[in-house]
């Protein structure tokens, strides 16, 4: 079965994100006073063929914790959905 | 004693490193493509600054899958020496040969300039000729150098002696204002457990030379050669 997965990695809450924090000033420069929090990060989707949906997030999880994030400062969280197939009646 | 400077594709301090150390410091050394297997012949390996694989994804992340790369963490654990400079010091963290992370500095720009530095720890071969609390000033051209580690590995690479060189102010204050990337506790270099494996943030190698502006950083190679020319003469007396 062929599986599309979604990975968000952001930085740990305890890590501080120069990037979400400068966005943030910006946003409120813009007059969007109410944003608070913001945070940057990467987003990863591939496709993935296995067995089950548990299957394809054990091994997404797995690539995320050998190389796509790095556990010191970043978390991540992965999104499986099955890939729609084509009708073939 | 043996140099070998790792070629990543995207190093481009290697040229740098190869002329302070066989130039400039009058050493063997001789380059290694990241694909070489074979680094026996080697006593120090070097990690040059640059751009390893254009940064993708994190600083040092696919240099790590290197095929050398292994090698370099048995030849680091046989105890040989290894230093890895600027992207080289990313690269050892990433691969785990030292704790703790590297990214964005906090004020997001790419920051290049001189800047000093306080020799924090004495008594491994990298820091021989220098002494404790002497500063020193090395370049720094980078645009992610935040140093990160938890609290208790930051307690822990305190409390070993394992902080090599601390941002300072010229008189050797370590201030917020002297800190150049956001780095925790002003940490600019490291090395690991053993004393066998440093990493800096700055370039030494680009401090060697009165005509670049100073020679504070070719003490750290001819630091480790003498020192390692007094280990070997102290073995031939036993």
């Amino acid at each position: 079965m062929l599986y599309h997965v979604k990975i968000e990695i952001t930085l740990k809450p305890t890590v501080m994100d120069a990037q979400g924090t400068t966005m943030e000033k910006a946003l409120h420069k813009m007059g969007h006073a109410d944003v608070q929090n913001v945070r940057i990060g990467k987003f990863v989707t591939m496709e993935v063929e296995a067995k089950c949906t548990s299957c394809a997030r054990s091994a997404a999880e797995a690539m995320c914790k050998e190389l796509l994030a790095n556990p010191i400062i970043e978390q991540f969280e992965v999104h499986v959905v099955e890939a729609e197939t084509e009708c073939v009646a | 004693m043996k140099f070998g400077v790792i070629v990543f594709p995207g190093s481009n301090c290697d040229a740098d490193c190869h002329h302070a150390i066989h130039t400039v410091t009058g050493q063997e050394v001789r380059y290694v493509w990241h694909e070489e297997t074979d680094i026996d012949d080697l006593d120090c390996v070097v990690l040059p600054g640059g751009f390893s694989y254009g940064d993708y994804l994190r600083c040092g992340a696919v240099a790590r899958f290197s095929p050398v790369m292994g090698e370099i963490v048995r030849h680091a654990a046989k105890g040989k020496f290894a230093i890895g400079i600027c992207n080289g010091f990313q690269v050892l963290t990433e691969s785990g040969l030292l704790p703790g992370a590297l990214y964005r500095n906090d004020h997001l720009k790419f920051v290049c300039k001189p800047q000093h530095l306080r020799v924090e720890r004495t008594g491994i071969p990298f820091t021989h000729f220098y002494s404790r609390g002497q500063v020193v000033e090395f370049p720094i051209a980078h645009g992610e150098g935040r140093f990160y580690a938890d609290p208790d590995t930051v307690a822990q690479l305190e409390d070993n002696g394992q902080v090599v060189f601390r941002y300072c102010a010229p008189d050797g204050q370590v201030t917020p204002e002297a800190n150049p990337n956001g780095s925790l506790n002003n940490i600019a270099g490291i090395c690991n457990e053993e004393g066998n494996v440093l990493g800096l943030m700055p370039h030494p190698e680009r401090r060697c030379e009165r005509l670049l502006g100073g020679t504070d950083g070719k003490k750290l190679f001819k630091g480790l050669v003498e020192s390692m020319l007094v280990h070997a003469i102290s073995l031939g007396r036993r």
